[in-house]
């Protein structure tokens, strides 16, 4: 089944959607993100992975706004997003964002949460957002929960709710900031599986998580992190098997019984 | 004898003064109530802006009606205020001012604390789906805050209501006084009549601010359910 709204992409050309360049994050004092370089293509599949509190959801974060940088510019549909005068209201709603908590609205229905933000943001017409939100709704699973509230659903089904919200804005990027972390392990697999099908018909993803398995099926580059710096780009196959940084290396391991 | 007694309610126009007496009270209540809700939520937002001096600001104004008594504000208002400005205004819109500035600070205090109560990342969602600042507030936000501060707002309300009571101090005949009147004009005849009055008038309180209690916990059920 089709995702409605996410255009089939060719990986093949290459085409520079987003673009870090040397940026710095810090909190205070503390540097939490040095020196951060890394151009995204269209379509392209981007798992970055690296120890807890190494900043990978910082620079998540980074992406669309949500945290301010210090240095380095990111340049997104060649437009830099690091000026005083950036619309983030219109930037993120060509990046769509998933966060670990599943952060559904608690006091709106579930297709109510879905379509708030194509009505009231991007003021589209009624009528086609709801069918857009039914359809994508249907491809999760969830058709028959659309009249919910978020706290009668387990976590798995939030979390996919939390991903068609997000879609339902027709994003150019999707951001997934740990999304299945907190989710009890027979749930994770629910998600991952919307989360592929995704990659699979060509959205451009920037992805974080812990879920080896799913990252050298998904990626198509590793990003590894360590320490607020990128040590290691690579393919999945040759970062799985062949680690080139010794953190690397080191970081896989633990991951081995 | 008793049967007498409660007769005092009955004489004369004494009933339609008692209701009479009941809407200045209820109108004093209902404006401000309305009005410090209204401008409560507005302070609530601001309360909780960044800028330390808003806040500063905010919390000095609380502060001078938890710290100064409101019979003393009616005071000041009332004779203060207008002798010093020259100005004519009736006891009752004084008391309506009084009240509503009171219930704004309060209303303020209640919006602010459920607004701060919300989880960080109700906001960060809201962000994330390019809401402004304003439509972070009105979609989901004060929808959240509102249902959180329900049991305090409708106790604040039921305050007021209460405290409108003094107003009679600065000449406002409310349904306090009314009772008042009746009684020293039917001492004589009825000894017992401020027993039957008074009684009449804490019954009446009670059919304002019981239904303010009930609507509050019917919307509780009803948001919970």
């Amino acid at each position: 089944m089709e995702w409605i709204g996410v255009s089939i992409v060719n990986k093949k050309n290459n085409e520079v959607l987003l673009e870090i360049k040397g940026l710095h994050k810090k909190y205070g004092e503390t540097t939490v993100l040095e020196d951060i370089n890394l151009s995204i293509c269209k379509g392209e599949v981007i798992v970055i992975l690296g120890p807890s509190g190494c900043g990978k959801s910082t620079l998540l974060r980074c992406l669309n706004g949500l945290e301010k940088i210090q240095r380095g510019d990111i340049i997104f549909r060649n437009k830099s997003l690091v000026n005083d005068d950036v619309d983030w209201q219109e930037i993120r709603q060509h990046i769509g964002m998933v966060f670990q908590n599943y952060e559904l609205f608690p006091h709106m229905t579930v297709i109510e949460n879905i379509i708030l933000g194509p009505i009231k943001v991007q003021k589209r017409n009624g009528k086609e957002v709801m069918e857009q939100a039914m359809q994508l709704l249907d491809r999760v699973g969830l058709l028959d929960r659309k009249d919910s509230y978020p706290r009668q659903l387990s976590g798995g089904q939030k979390q996919r709710v939390a991903i068609v919200r997000a879609l339902c804005m027709n994003p150019e990027i999707m951001l997934f900031d740990e999304v299945t972390a907190s989710l009890d392990p027979e749930m994770v697999r629910e998600v991952l599986d919307v989360m592929q099908g995704l990659a699979k018909q060509g959205m451009t993803m920037v992805v974080v998580t812990h879920e080896m398995s799913f990252a050298r099926a998904v990626a198509d580059r590793i990003v590894f992190i360590d320490k607020g710096r990128i040590c290691e780009i690579a393919e999945p196959h040759e970062f799985f098997t062949n680690p080139k940084t010794e953190r690397a290396q080191h970081f896989l391991n633990k991951f081995q019984y | 004898m008793q049967s007498l007694g409660i007769s005092v309610l009955f004489k004369g126009m004494n009933m339609q003064r008692l209701f009479e007496g009941l809407m200045v009270t209820v109108r004093i209540a209902f404006i401000s109530i309305v009005v410090s809700s209204l401008l409560g939520i507005v302070l609530g937002v601001i309360w909780t802006s960044k800028s330390k001096w808003l806040r500063l600001v905010c919390r000095v104004y609380l502060e001078m009606f938890r710290i100064i008594p409101i019979l003393v504000w009616l005071f000041v208002m009332y004779f203060g205020v207008t002798t010093a400005l020259n100005i004519d205004i009736s006891g009752e819109l004084v008391s309506i001012i009084v009240f509503s500035l009171w219930g704004t600070a309060e209303m303020g205090d209640i919006v602010r604390g459920a607004l701060e109560s919300l989880p960080k990342h109700q906001i960060d969602s809201g962000k994330a789906i390019g809401l402004s600042p304003w439509g972070l507030y009105r979609y989901i936000l004060i929808p959240q805050a509102v249902k959180r501060m329900l049991p305090a707002a409708i106790n604040l309300a039921t305050r007021m209501v209460k405290t409108t009571s003094l107003v009679v101090l600065i000449g406002v005949i409310d349904v306090t006084k009314v009772g008042q009147q009746i009684i020293e004009r039917s001492r004589i005849e009825v000894p017992t009549a401020s027993f039957w009055v008074y009684g009449f008038v804490f019954i009446l309180y009670f059919i304002i601010c019981y239904p303010l209690s009930s609507i509050s916990k019917r919307l509780e059920n009803k948001w919970n359910g």
